[in-house]
């Protein structure tokens, strides 16, 4: 190949790289391996971990632990998806229909028609959703609710920070629902959007969206919700409640946890053109082909994004999360209507079991605020005299893997945990929870 | 003759039906685990809490339809997909290599899945390790101080590095004066995008047309005190290297800039070149590119973001610490831009791209990048004899990187045939369809292959094989070209609703209801 090339060596063709900057040296980096020693280092290192199935484990906040059927890692393995890029139709017809798939079931779970381009989480699509809403309403102003998730508010302010003023509506000091007194006072004719989420970062149903849409459409701006999906299993989809654009992350439809590492964000609205207009990621439709009774697929509007635009685009995407949504087609197809109704409610009854349980340890109050909950609840103990930190200590101890402890994020709410449960936590699994904080706190 | 017999391929064609038009009313695929009898009946109707205005009505439609009918209709889906696995696959810009199937069988444990990321650090020492160790590896590789592993792809590297030459500007107080950041055309159209949605005034720079990059003058004259900094590929799509750097880089920084580049197509300079020793302050790597993660129809990525020892204060929060005994996650650091997403990145493809270096070692690393440059180099040499290819600024630079940018300009003005009916028809052949150019072609009828370390010399001369009979059609028999596909899974799709509202459907619904409204 070298004498096709016409050169001596390799080292010919790297004389394109300047001589003052080329290096000179072997890097510093360790010998080569083989399978077997690649696989008995990493693994021997992973094998460190103790993972939460091995321990017991209710934490949730932005990744949640949710049953995962095989089919979905069956599918995903597939090396075809797995070593996919960016063909076009004709070679990756595939790719091309699940996304559509996809992109169709969120949009029935959302009660929405226009579904994107999957996206790395929910923070990044609410930054996304938000710039949307700054776009399309040419306002400056967006109206947050301070239970919002941090992560979200930090993807938020990243991505808006100086195009708006991003102001936090307080709460309801007994049921934590967002204060609408203090959205009124706040909204005005400056508001690009207003921003809750469903169930909101703190476990409870955000229960007004009704009336909050109707808030911010009064005021002409634009009415955002974040979701976790599964609940949507038994809550009015936003598309029936007002929302004018939809962000959530898609973990729970068949990801495993992966350290937080399979996250999956997407972005619905109506089939406006004003609006699906500024979203910045691709947008796949479903055609027609040459040949009577082919699916083709193909991009809308393909020329509003970066790739086309660069910097007029205002907004960047790129390699999102394609293999993630192609798992939760197949998860959201084997649910069907039923399954997810159930899973959803049987979710809830878990979960108000679990409150229900650990409400009655003494100096425990569960939850803050009184109000209903999906999945995840807040857990107070100051009354205990001890703080989360010493609790989830001891609970390791017992191989509990406790609560997240929100002091850092939400000071104002003492010594207080974000706990999860969900169908993979049995009756037993509650009670042994339970009993472990009985014996902690006494 | 038949089409089939001409190429021998023909893709999988199963006329799949969309899953909503597969299954029954009633039909399900998964049953959830019922809840303990007990548990119902302490707790009662749990919905009732929820107000009726709250309370789903209907179930949402989702595809009823048996387990066996879902994997059929998945498994039919992906055959109907080419992956990197699948045959010749060089699309370029994007560094198609394989992924070796050991860190996939390492990435799939239980021990991985099954982490949560707020777990009480004693619990994740494992994980840690690899990230912390992983990080180190980088800063080997690159001459940095320290990496981010926290964004998940090349533009999201781009858009956090964009993000901390805001932090650092606004630390000295100048972010008000410095709101221009200074690109070249020719780098990938996230270094316009991504810092455009971070504020910034983006100032755009043409390559010379003897050179195939910008004069240093241009440079020079674009250079001010509302420069915030240079954000740049290198080396460039079109395999040529920048050799301005240097120059640029002491520009940059005379004038009180910063210099961020975009290593996507690092492959090619792997153990030949690192940016920290030519000044970079910051960089990132795609590990889905470089370091061998596999593409997963688009995503997951990851991207490394690498930053100098004085501007690693920036980099997003937490970073993965150790204090001798234990890794930590360190979010004490008050300058840093913040989270760029939830938690702490693509973790897997921070796992397979360990284990990846693991398996090259330094030896393997400097054969990657010899492998892949003469790779290239022999594709161009073939390339060229085929009649109606040129590659542009060839006299400059008859030596390219990773990839080649080429031109069928030739082709079209002698046949009327170019790079789009081009790649419809080498699918014909069993190919993946190649990269043309982003966004502007500066290279007119654009191509770009990249035949990374692990494509063998049988298949790049398979493609040129395939592109010289495609030519020789071109000048004998347009008309196959021109009605090509033949022999994909469809034929020609109907392109016209991309831009009509009445027509495009981005869900199964929107499609009902529009086709309904039609009738």
């Amino acid at each position: 190949m070298l004498d096709e090339i016409g050169v001596k060596s390799a080292e010919d063709l790297f004389a394109v790289i300047p001589e003052s900057i080329r290096l000179r040296r072997n890097l510093n980096l360790p010998h080569s391996k083989s399978e077997y020693e690649i696989r008995r280092h990493v693994e021997g290192l992973l094998s460190r971990n103790r993972t939460s199935k091995e321990l017991l484990s209710f934490l949730g906040a932005g990744c949640w632990p949710h049953y995962v059927p095989a089919v979905c890692d069956e599918i995903n393995s597939r090396s075809e998806f797995l070593t996919a890029y960016a063909g076009d139709v004709y070679t990756d017809l595939g790719r091309y229909q699940a996304l559509f798939e996809f992109q169709s079931m969120i949009g029935e779970l959302v009660a929405m028609d226009v579904v994107s381009f999957p996206w790395y989480d929910w923070a990044t699509v609410a930054g996304d959703a938000a710039r949307m809403a700054l776009t399309i309403t040419d306002r400056h102003e967006l109206l947050v609710p301070k239970t919002i998730g941090p992560d979200r508010l930090s993807a938020l302010r990243a991505y808006c920070g100086r195009l708006a003023d991003i102001k936090l509506i307080g709460r309801d000091a007994e049921n934590g629902q967002l204060d609408l007194g203090d959205l009124k006072d706040k909204i005005s004719s400056k508001t690009a959007a207003v921003y809750v989420e469903n169930p909101t970062y703190l476990g409870f149903i955000e229960t007004r969206g009704k009336e909050i849409s109707k808030i911010a459409r009064d005021h002409g701006a634009l009415s955002i919700v974040g979701v976790e999906p599964l609940s949507l299993g038994i809550l009015t989809p936003p598309g029936e409640y007002g929302a004018d654009i939809v962000c959530g992350e898609g973990q729970p439809l068949g990801m495993h946890m992966n350290y937080g590492g399979a996250l999956l964000g997407f972005i619905a609205c109506h089939d406006i053109r004003e609006h699906l207009a500024t979203i910045p990621h691709r947008l796949i439709t479903i055609t027609t082909t040459k040949t009577k009774g082919e699916w083709g697929f193909t991009y809308v509007l393909p020329e509003r994004t970066m790739f086309a635009a660069r910097e007029k685009a205002k907004s960047f995407t790129g390699t999102g999360t394609v293999l993630w949504a192609i798992t939760a087609a197949v998860y959201m197809s084997l649910l069907g209507p039923q399954g997810i109704r159930e899973l959803a409610e049987g979710i809830m009854q878990r979960s108000h079991y679990a409150m229900k349980r650990i409400s009655e340890v003494k100096g425990v109050k569960v939850p803050i605020f009184n109000s209903p909950h999906f999945e995840e609840f807040t857990v107070n103990v100051d009354a205990t005299g001890k703080t989360v930190a010493e609790v989830n200590k001891a609970l390791l101890k017992s191989g509990i893997l406790g609560g997240k402890d929100l002091l850092r994020e939400f000071p104002e709410l003492g010594q207080t945990a974000l706990y999860c449960v969900t169908e993979v936590h049995s009756k037993s699994d509650i009670d042994r929870l339970a009993s472990a904080l009985e014996e902690i706190v006494r | 003759m038949r089409q089939e017999e001409m190429t021998g391929y023909h893709a999988v064609n199963w006329r799949e039906p969309v899953i909503y038009q597969l299954g029954q009313r009633g039909r399900r695929g998964h049953r959830t685990p019922k809840v303990e009898e007990e548990i119902k009946a302490i707790v009662g109707d749990v919905t009732s809490h929820i107000p009726n205005e709250m309370r789903r009505k209907e179930s949402p439609k989702l595809p009823e339809i048996s387990e066996p009918e879902v994997v059929r209709h998945y498994i039919r889906l992906s055959q109907q997909t080419y992956g990197v696995d699948s045959g010749i696959h060089m699309h370029g810009t994007c560094t198609m290599k394989y992924s070796p199937k050991v860190d996939e069988a390492i990435v799939r444990s239980p021990k991985l899945a099954d982490l949560h990321p707020l777990q009480d650090v004693e619990t994740v020492q494992g994980i840690l390790g690899i990230l912390y160790e992983f990080g180190k590896l980088l800063c080997e590789i690159s001459g940095m101080a320290e990496f981010s592993l926290q964004p998940r792809g090349g533009a999201h590297a781009v858009f956090t590095n964009a993000r901390i030459i805001r932090a650092y500007h606004k630390l000295n107080g100048e972010l008000e004066q410095r709101n221009e950041i200074i690109t070249t055309v020719l780098s990938h159209p996230c270094n316009g995008g991504a810092p455009a949605a971070a504020g910034f005034k983006v100032v755009t720079l043409y390559p010379d047309e003897e050179t195939g990059y910008p004069d240093i003058e241009a440079l020079k004259a674009a250079v001010s005190k509302r420069t915030a900094g240079l954000m740049m590929t290198d080396p460039y799509d079109t395999g040529v290297f920048d050799a301005n750097l240097e120059e640029y880089v002491k520009l940059i920084h005379e004038a009180g800039g910063l210099v961020a580049i975009d290593q996507a197509n690092a492959n090619s300079v792997l153990s030949r070149l690192r940016i920290g020793d030519v000044g970079a302050d910051l960089c990132h790597f795609n590990l889905h590119k470089s370091f061998s993660t596999p593409h997963a129809s688009t995503g997951p990525g990851s991207a490394a973001v690498g930053a100098s020892k004085e501007l690693s204060k920036f980099l997003p929060i937490p970073l993965v610490r150790s204090d001798g005994n234990k890794y930590y996650l360190d979010y004490e650091r008050p300058q840093s831009v913040g989270k760029v997403g939830e938690f702490y990145g693509v973790i897997g493809n921070v796992v397979r791209a360990y284990a990846w270096l693991l398996a090259m070692g330094a030896d393997g690393l400097r054969e990657v990048s010899e492998v892949a440059v003469i790779n290239n180099n022999y594709l161009i040499k073939k390339l060229l004899e085929i009649r109606g290819v040129s590659l542009p600024w060839q006299k400059a630079h008859p030596i390219r990187l990773q990839e080649a940018r080429f031109s069928l300009q030739k082709l079209k003005e002698d046949t009327g045939i170019g790079v789009e009916d081009v790649n419809h028809r080498m699918i014909d052949f069993g190919l993946q369809d190649m990269e043309t150019s982003h966004e502007p072609w500066i290279v007119p009828e654009p191509f770009t292959p990249e035949p990374p370390e692990t494509t063998p010399k049988e298949d790049l001369d398979r493609f040129t094989e395939v592109l010289r009979q495609i030519s020789q059609e071109a000048y004998t028999n347009p008309e196959i070209i021109k009605t090509a596909p033949h022999n994909a899974a469809i034929s020609r799709v109907d392109q016209s609703p991309s831009h009509d509202p009445a027509r495009w459907a981005m869900t199964w619904r929107a499609y009902l209801r529009k086709t309904s409204d039609r009738k």
